[in-house]
């Protein structure tokens, strides 16, 4: 890599340029390059994955006898109130928005985001809110105990009396990460909206980009709900106010239509760029176009539109009518037609294909079939009889693993192998990948398999002890909890040492359609800089014989010898 | 597989591979559907049976799919794996609009169909009744609805962090719910902390109770047995604990056992918050902050807790 790729005005940048000397500190300054601030995000979310799972660890340990006989109630409750926390609003957003970072402006051909100085102050709210939430651990009384939820009046009940206590700072940590979401989101929106390449219409943008501005949408249309409750939960909590507080009138139900008004959708703020990575990396590694890629597309705001008027799905046995109950399970219903259309389309897109079982590859099959898996489950528990019963039971919590770890998490797996030479330069290695995604795979299946059954025998989820016939399904549930914990040690190695010294990436090791593939490996600060591609093809078009882009034969030479 | 695209006339191959393969899952489907129904406990309340059965559907209808799905994709990795060194293409199919249309309608038509089901099952639940706001420390019985079709009741439920206590009609108080079989009852849920959940699993049924609202809730158990009432919704450190019997009897014995309780002198119930938080107390209060737990329920009839329950 010579300097006379660059822009004479990225030289005179503060930050240094990929390549020069210094160049590791600039992962710990206020660097305003998206692929910098993208790789901040996922090592600092996947730090975060390992705190999670190491809270899970214990939670699953406290569960493998049916006492409360390894932690104190209350400290199992403040345990599985953080892990949810850590694994929500400190790995999977920020990975996620990680992942934003480095594949938007690339996908897209853009030299950066829109609002990079926005963009790192992002970023940057997510260490101190990080920090806000571990001190909890550390103050009288402990950390938040009351789920994840914070349902009042439990979250109010502040035994101590005290004014600061880990409640507060869950709340603070919790708007926080709203003001930090909200300023991502409307980074990447602008970025796709206003910032594509020459040529690249809606309908030539990869799937990923479409399913990040779908879930960005949501964020911003959902993210004011959460944040708002938040601050009046805050309020009743610290200044006596009763916006949700009985005594005073209030009604603890109104918090609950806050909190899934944005919750609910905030799954789909997840799984949606998953889906997109499904469509990268399936048809990359089947070798055909994507199956119906514009009904894929507009199937992702679909299921961004539908994503808003479901959240009482939640509330079935809270306190909610009749009427509530049968119109929120209709529309609920109607959410598995546009996630079926992308499920057959992926389906049909490996019908026929040339399939090479690389890493990402095996991870998106494997998070394929648990998608499929917890959307059956999902029917299930949107139909107001069966989720009277299993709500709030193990059910559930088994059918949200199986969407969040065992098909959102396992994809965020794929993306990160399949964009690691990209992004770093180096290739992995597809051993230990593959070992990675063994362990993982058989774990996440054991832990949350079994599960189902205890929900649907009445076992309640969030306890702490249990009556003994459920001992069976925990056994092997926390089993296979303790086997993903070791399916990190493949990982972290594989990571560390690809990064260190592994083979170097040529430019597109994957034969792989995209923009990004036609950038060197790691890209330079201002990716395709001045000379900006005109994009003349779908994206996808794997065996069609033709260019994405017009002169692809210059840039792929071109990134061959920078 | 994409021998079907360039010939004419019906490829009997597939079409018999393909036949063949529905009938299997169908069979498969419909057995899971049978199966679904050892994975409940006992069905011990008139809406059981028809959750159950709706279960059973959607097992069959899930299993279909899963069978199906996966069977695809088995395929695809048996049959459609590159060789080494294999670096040409798939055949490059882009879509096809009326395979799309097909699985839109069919998939909408499926889940409209569950829903519309769902619902007439709903109907036949008859649970939840009317919920009423209170003020907290003005009688919460004074605004309940009571069911007209209930035989038995309006029974008190009341959630406590952490323990129940249910009054009946007359003024007894017991920690134990016991019920008459095949007999409507009526049940007003009240908390003054903060959220519980009324739930029995054997029953298939589950109710929030909610502070600063009462809420008529009615159901007719129809197996005898012990069955466990757990509270279904996070109420603080010894949730978990937070636990009782529900007991159906025939009528002759609830009525004696009402009879008998009645004279009972009130005692303390059913607390097992309590204990454990006494344990904590004596053990140098360590773990992070509760609120103490509210006093035991004064009660006639205390239970016991030791009896082993049937689901």
């Amino acid at each position: 890599m010579t300097s006379t790729n660059f822009d004479p005005r990225i030289l005179k940048a503060p930050h240094p340029v990929p390549g020069a000397p210094d160049n590791w500190k600039r992962f710990l300054s206020f660097n305003t390059d998206a692929k910098v601030i993208g790789i901040q995000y996922i090592a600092t979310s996947l730090l975060f994955l390992l705190v999670g799972g190491l809270l899970a660890m214990i939670v699953r340990g406290e569960l493998i006898t049916p006492p409360a006989d390894l932690v104190d109630p209350t400290v199992y409750n403040g345990l599985y109130t953080m892990h949810g926390t850590v694994m929500l609003f400190l790995f999977l957003f920020p990975v996620l928005n990680g992942l934003n970072n480095l594949l938007i402006p690339t996908m897209i051909g853009a030299p950066d985001m829109a609002f990079p100085r926005l963009n790192a102050a992002a970023f940057w709210l997510v260490p101190v809110f990080a920090v806000l939430l571990m001190g909890s651990f550390f103050i009288p009384g402990g950390p938040a105990q009351a789920g994840w939820w914070s349902y009042p009046p439990i979250s109010i009940q502040n035994p101590l009396g005290h004014f600061i206590n880990g409640e507060q700072i869950w709340l603070l940590a919790v708007a926080l990460s709203g003001i930090s979401s909200i300023f991502g989101a409307i980074n990447f929106v602008t970025t796709i909206i206003r910032m594509r390449a020459p040529g690249m219409g809606f309908f030539k943008m990869p799937l990923y980009c479409w399913t990040a501005w779908g879930a960005q949408t949501i964020q911003l249309i959902g993210l004011p709900a959460l944040t708002g409750g938040a601050i009046m939960l805050l309020f009743d909590l610290s200044f006596g106010t009763s916006f949700f507080r009985p005594e005073g009138g209030g009604d603890p139900v109104l918090y609950q239509h806050f909190f899934w008004f944005y919750s609910h959708p905030a799954v789909y703020v997840m799984v949606l760029p998953v889906f997109g990575i499904f469509s990268e990396v399936f048809t990359c590694y089947a070798r055909k176009p994507l199956f119906g890629y514009k009904f894929v597309a507009l199937a992702s705001f679909g299921i961004v539109f539908l994503s808003l008027i479901v959240w009482v799905h939640h509330m079935f046995y809270t306190g909610t009518p009749n009427w509530m109950r049968i119109l929120f399970m209709f529309t609920t219903m109607t959410i598995a037609v546009p996630t079926g259309v992308k499920v057959f389309a992926w389906v049909a897109t490996l019908w026929g294909g040339k399939l090479r079982l690389t890493t990402p590859m095996l991870f998106c099959l494997g998070g394929l079939l648990n998608f499929i898996f917890a959307g059956i489950t999902g029917v299930m528990l949107g139909t107001v009889p069966i989720d009277i019963h299993v709500g709030n039971t193990y059910f559930v919590v088994a059918h949200f693993h199986y969407v969040i770890f065992n098909a959102i998490v396992l994809g965020v797996f794929a993306a990160v192998y399949h964009w690691f030479p990209k992004f770093t330069g180096h290739m992995y290695y597809e051993g230990l990948g593959k070992l990675h995604f063994v362990l993982t795979f058989v774990g996440c299946t054991l832990n949350w398999l079994p599960l189902h059954w205890a929900g649907l025998l009445g076992m309640p989820r969030r306890v702490a002890s249990y009556d003994p016939e459920f001992a069976i399904w925990n056994v092997i549930a926390s089993i296979g909890a303790f086997m993903l914990g070791v399916a990190a040690i493949p990982f972290i190695l594989n990571m560390v040492s690809s990064w260190a010294r592994g083979p170097k990436s040529p430019p597109n090791p994957w034969g792989a359609i995209g923009l990004e593939w036609l950038l060197p490996s790691p890209p330079p600060a201002e990716n395709f800089e001045d000379d900006v591609p005109t994009v003349i093809n779908n994206p996808y078009g794997y065996g069609l014989c033709q260019s994405q882009v017009v002169d692809e034969e210059y840039y792929i030479q071109r990134a061959k010898e920078a | 597989m994409t021998t079907t695209t360039n010939k004419k006339g019906p490829n009997i191959r597939a079409i018999v591979i393909i036949s063949v393969a529905v009938a299997l899952n169908l069979l498969v489907a419909f057995q899971m559907a049978r199966w679904s129904y050892s994975w409940f406990p006992p069905q011990a309340s008139s809406a059981a049976p028809y959750v159950d059965d709706l279960f059973a559907l959607e097992t069959g209808i899930g299993s279909f799919l899963w069978f199906g799905l996966t069977g695809v994709i088995g395929w695809t990795l048996l049959f459609n794996r590159a060789p080494k060194y294999d670096e040409s293409y798939g055949e490059p199919i882009e879509g096809n609009n009326r395979l799309e249309i097909t699985w839109t309608v069919i998939p909408t038509v499926i889940v409209f169909a569950i829903a519309i089901y769902s619902m007439q099952v709903n109907d036949k639940l008859e649970a939840l009744g009317p919920k009423h706001k209170y003020a907290i420390g003005s009688d919460p019985v004074a605004v309940a609805a009571v069911d007209p079709r209930a035989t038995v009741g309006p029974i008190d439920v009341i959630a406590r962090q952490w323990s129940w206590e249910f009054i009946y009609p007359d003024g007894v108080r017991s920690s134990e719910l016991h019920l008459p079989i095949n007999q409507r009852v009526n049940f007003r849920l009240i908390s003054e902390d903060v959220n519980h959940s009324f739930y029995v699993p054997a029953f298939r049924l589950k109710q929030d109770i909610i502070p600063g609202s009462v809420i008529s809730y009615s159901l007719t158990p129809t197996r005898e047995g012990r069955f466990r009432l757990r509270d279904a919704m996070f109420s603080g450190a010894y949730f978990s604990n937070n636990q009782t019997d529900v007991i159906v009897e025939s009528p002759e014995s609830f009525s004696s056992w009402l009879k008998t309780t009645a004279k009972k002198p009130l005692q303390p119930g059913l607390s097992p918050g309590s204990e454990l938080y006494a344990k904590r107390l004596a053990t140098g209060d360590k773990g992070w902050a509760t609120v103490p737990p509210a006093p035991a329920p004064m009660v006639n009839d205390p239970g016991d807790a030791s009896i082993p329950h049937d689901a």
